[in-house]
């Protein structure tokens, strides 16, 4: 028993940083208790802190060696170090920005903190699974809270509505996952990537079962990431939930949903990279079009980015089905730039709905740059960085992605991506249009807090020197997946 | 020294900085905000000008090379650099700046700093493209390049500005991703994104082909050709007259440079193969659109029908080069590539200035129509004055620098084809046709009406503007040779390159004679 002594406390350190989000979820949740309804600013205060020191967290046990804990269960690489802390920079964005609209609308309460610090949490064991049992626990403390944080708005009919099709829908992906994941453990007899990694390799297991097992996680994949057709969840839980919610859901899940999808299809089945590649092609296509094409007939803004999400989703898989390094390099730096671009969308939309009124349509932002011209800016910057254009970042990683596939041979799918690009550039250039081209509707000042305006200022420039110096970002991508 | 020092990062980052500087001192001190945009429009002049006095003209390589990785994991490097084609058209950017800032001057009362921050970081971004010896880099630039235009069309334009500058962006958009596909196609050819290195590659001709059309969708839509020309003049009408005098004088060009740095010496088979549809279609623009400018209403609207008719010059003189070789001859073939280049120039300057004039007559009288105006010059007669002098240059009078490049073109297509030198000098007509008929109406007659009568002469900024655009408009008309030389071994150089074939199964020249002559 002696032996295991240092082996626990190697253990604890590795998962630091999700001690940290752990002791504060809980001690918010007590401490909520104590406060009194006016004096909610403490929960605040120690969320952030508690985000902050994970991050510490994260810098301070990371490292190129990998380090396994919890007799392999757990994993702490370069992929993990580099997602965790993308979660949480994006999660600190997200409490920054709900801040003011959540006080207004009073659901600025503790359970609102612990909830999404528990999502948190949920999605840092994820990125550092190492066996299908760590992923579908991580991934199932993130669905939970996520379901009861899309029916926050506890007067809402339409959250509520949304909450409900998230839970059938989300539990149907789970079920999936799950369903996959027993196939690949009877086939294997191992949960750990590692051994089904290993079974794939070896001639001796039945292969079709293993790509029965592979179809089933795949679907499960598509559904957290909300691929075509797997998405039908997204548009309306996008709409229906409150604003802050939809900027976390639809910003740190997805990278969480990379790291899923990388531990499943690369670590543990890379070995029939050809079976999933196919498939992918076909979610990736049907994603990127769909998504492009329907976003163009959208009037509500939250709509209009769900759309925008799942065309975004396309790329992201473009990236994985090109089955190199560079690939999975790629869409990591796809994923991490997109939540960055996604929270940033959300942060405006948040910052700029006043208290009784949401933005939920398009026509809302008209003539925001006379309104509020730095917001007006950031948003324009955002519009254009998910469009493709440069010195943006998603630029950046639309290139990236275009070039691991066309390495690749596949020239022609490239050339899809293209047109639908094209294609989508069209929406994003409607928000600009109103923005800077049209009048105001409502000559209602923006009112927003310094620490707001400071975060999306930070977000807005991350998104253009991440376009202007890419190589840094890029090479830890690229560290993550180096052999 | 003058190699040493970072002259180009230097003049593509000033007015850039110059745009930050300027959204920085906000909207409330009118004055001040310009006096900042015309100081960094100065500087960038100045800080461009010893990249005419340090050019080598003896030698086609690039000069003032700046490389640094950027991003090394795909081979992206920072790396710029000029010859005898790029570092003309970066003066003429950095020279008409200056003139766009002056216009904009009493005439922008809405949020003048962030046109004028548009309109620098606008000049930083084209001398990018003109730089940029790095595809990916080129490509950043060249993409960079819509986001201000979009703006300044958008938020400073005319009634129908949201159609126009949708329509431009998509239009330019579409086109300019199917070349981003070959780009990299082209670097997993080479290895790396250098577009020197890409000039060297051996291709198969499906490939160049391939390549070829790719280039040309992105080209093609920016040139403008026909008939992918259609919003051109959407954007031009809708315009401010700022954003007209970038688009017309310099964005144009920026295509015209895409073929002869990309398509004629990347894919020089498939350029040899489809020379006739380029012709064509530049035939196409010369007499079609030059018809189309004659029935024009507008004069904004006419003045860009006759950019792209002259544009079709260009190409024609870029593409004729082919044709030439088919006759087993090169004589002509400098000549006709230095002709479109030298009409790049000259254009730059003409159509500037026409669009400046334009720009005058709005300001006075908030009306473009041919019909509202008559007589101008009873109460206009300086004005007037130049209007006639930048038409006739236009018209590619002798003397005027319009001359020079259109003469050079016609010359070079009598040595292809008697028959495309024919079509190609109808544009002398029509072009003297359309801008003549304009002025007739415009400029002389009787005072139209009571607004007429009321108009005041040139003020002293757009006398100054005008004055030295015309003077510069002469100083090529008259003494071309300063600026072909400086083009002429790169030019030659170019030649010689396109006249190599690059299929894979050896070195043959690209127009055998005989074989190419039999049908």
């Amino acid at each position: 028993m002696t032996t295991l002594t240092p082996s626990i406390s190697a253990s604890l350190l590795a998962i630091l940083p999700e001690l940290v989000i752990l002791i504060t979820a809980c001690t918010v949740l007590i401490a909520d208790l104590y406060t009194r309804p006016d004096q909610k600013e403490s929960n605040h205060s120690l969320t952030i802190i508690g985000l902050v020191a994970a991050l510490l967290a994260v810098g301070f046990i990371g490292g190129s060696v990998p380090t396994a804990a919890f007799s392999e269960s757990f994993v702490r690489d370069p992929m993990s170090d580099l997602l965790k802390g993308a979660i949480l920079i994006v999660s600190l964005l997200t409490f920054v920005y709900a801040k003011d609209y959540m006080r207004d609308r009073d659901m600025w309460v503790g359970e609102y903190h612990v909830l999404l610090l528990f999502a948190v949490l949920g999605m840092l064991i994820m990125v550092s699974a190492n066996g299908f049992l760590t992923l579908y626990l991580g991934l199932e403390l993130l669905s939970l809270c996520l379901y009861a944080l899309v029916a926050f708005d506890r007067d809402s009919k339409a959250g509520a509505e949304a909450a409900m099709k998230y839970f059938v829908l989300g539990a149907l992906g789970s079920g999936m996952l799950l369903y996959g994941i027993s196939m690949l453990y009877g086939a294997s007899g191992g949960f750990a990537f590692a051994d089904v990694a290993a079974a794939v390799a070896s001639d001796e297991v039945n292969e079709q079962i293993l790509v029965f097992g592979l179809v089933f996680a795949l679907i499960g994949i598509a559904f957290k990431f909300g691929a075509v057709p797997f998405h039908m969840w997204m548009p309306d839980v996008y709409q229906g939930a409150p604003t802050p919610i939809v900027l976390f859901l639809s910003s740190a899940p997805k990278i969480a949903a990379f790291a899923m999808a990388a531990r499943i299809l690369i670590e543990a089945l890379g070995g029939l990279q050809t079976d999933w590649g196919e498939i992918l092609v076909i979610l990736s296509v049907l994603s990127l079009a769909l998504g492009n094409v329907v976003a163009i007939a959208q009037k509500n803004i939250k709509r209009m980015l769900a759309y925008s999400t799942i065309s975004h989703v396309g790329f992201i898989f473009l990236g994985l089905l090109a089955g190199s390094e560079q690939g999975y390099a790629s869409a990591m730096f796809y994923s991490v730039v997109y939540a960055l671009m996604s929270a940033g969308a959300f942060g405006v939309l948040l910052l700029i709905s006043n208290k009784g009124q949401d933005v939920q349509e398009l026509d809302d932002l008209k003539g925001l740059s006379d309104r509020d011209p730095w917001l007006g800016a950031m948003m324009a910057l955002i519009m254009f960085s998910m469009a493709g254009v440069p010195p943006m970042v998603g630029f950046v990683a639309k290139l990236l992605v275009l070039e691991a596939i066309i390495a690749q041979g596949m020239v022609w799918l490239a050339i899809v991506a293209v047109i639908f690009s094209i294609i989508g550039a069209f929406y994003y250039l409607r928000v600009i249009k109103l923005i800077y081209f049209d009048k105001p509707i409502t000559e209602v000042p923006v009112v927003t807090s310094a620490s707001a305006r400071v975060a999306i200022t930070f977000n807005g420039a991350a998104i253009l020197l991440l376009g202007m110096y890419p190589a840094a970002l890029f090479s830890l991508c690229q560290q993550a997946f180096a052999v | 020294m003058l190699f040493e020092f970072p002259w180009l990062s230097l003049v593509i980052w000033l007015p850039i900085v110059g745009g930050i500087a300027v959204i920085a001192s906000g909207e409330q001190n009118a004055e001040l905000t310009k006096r900042i945009a015309l100081t960094f429009a100065l500087l960038t002049f100045l800080v461009s000008l010893p990249l005419w006095f340090g050019f080598d003209a003896s030698t086609a390589a690039m000069q003032f090379v700046e490389r640094s990785p950027w991003l090394p994991a795909l081979g992206v490097d920072y790396y710029l650099g000029v010859d005898g084609i790029s570092m003309p058209l970066i003066l003429l950017t950095t020279f008409i700046s200056i003139f766009v800032i002056i216009a904009g001057w009493d005439v922008i009362s809405y949020k003048p700093s962030q046109y004028m921050a548009a309109f620098l970081i606008m000049e930083g971004i084209m001398v990018g493209v003109f730089s940029a010896l790095d595809a990916i880099l080129f490509y950043f630039f060249w993409e960079a390049m819509l986001i201000p235009m979009f703006i300044i069309i958008g938020v400073w334009g005319g009634p129908n500005r949201v159609y126009a500058t949708i329509k431009f962006f998509l239009y330019t958009f579409f086109g300019s991703v199917f070349m981003l596909v070959a780009l990299i196609y082209l670097y997993f050819q080479t290895g790396s994104f250098d577009i020197l290195g890409f000039h060297e590659v051996p291709l198969g001709l499906t490939a160049q082909i391939l390549i070829f059309i790719a280039f040309l969708l992105a080209f093609a839509v920016k040139v403008p050709m026909f008939p992918v020309h259609t919003w051109l003049p959407d954007a031009h009408v809708e315009a401010p007259t700022g954003g007209s005098v970038i688009l017309a004088a310099i964005m144009l060009k920026i295509g015209g440079y895409g073929f002869l740095r990309f398509s004629l010496p990347i894919a020089p088979d498939a350029s040899a193969e489809l020379d006739w549809l380029i012709i064509t279609l530049s035939l196409i623009a010369v007499i079609y659109i030059g018809l189309v400018a004659l029935v024009q209403q507008d004069m904004k609207k006419l003045i860009a029908y006759s950019s792209i008719a002259h544009m079709g010059f260009v190409t024609l003189g870029f593409f004729i080069v082919f044709a030439i070789f088919q006759r087993a001859e090169t004589a002509g073939a400098v000549m006709g590539i230095e002709g479109g280049m030298v009409q790049m120039i000259s254009h730059g300057f003409i159509s500037g200035a026409l669009f400046l004039c334009v720009g005058v007559l709005y300001d006075r009288m908030h009306t473009r129509e041919i019909s509202a105006y008559g007589g101008v010059i009873n109460r206009m007669p300086w004005f007037g004055a130049f209007v006639v002098f930048f038409a006739m240059a236009n018209a590619g009078l002798p003397g005027t620098s319009g001359f020079v490049g259109e003469f050079m073109v016609i010359l070079a297509a009598f040595r292809a084809d008697f028959w495309f030198a024919f079509l190609a000098a109808t544009t002398l007509v029509l072009a003297a046709a359309f801008t003549l008929w304009l002025v007739k109406r415009v400029i002389f007659g009787d005072t139209a009406n009571d607004n007429v009568a009321a108009l005041k002469d040139l003020n002293p900024r757009e006398t100054l503007n005008l004055s030295v655009l015309a003077a510069a408009t002469l100083a090529i008309g008259i003494w071309p040779k300063p600026l072909i030389d400086v083009m002429e071994p790169t030019i030659d150089n170019l030649v010689q390159q396109i006249q190599v074939s690059k299929l894979p199964d050896g070195a043959e020249l690209i127009a055998p004679p005989v074989a190419r002559l039999q049908p």
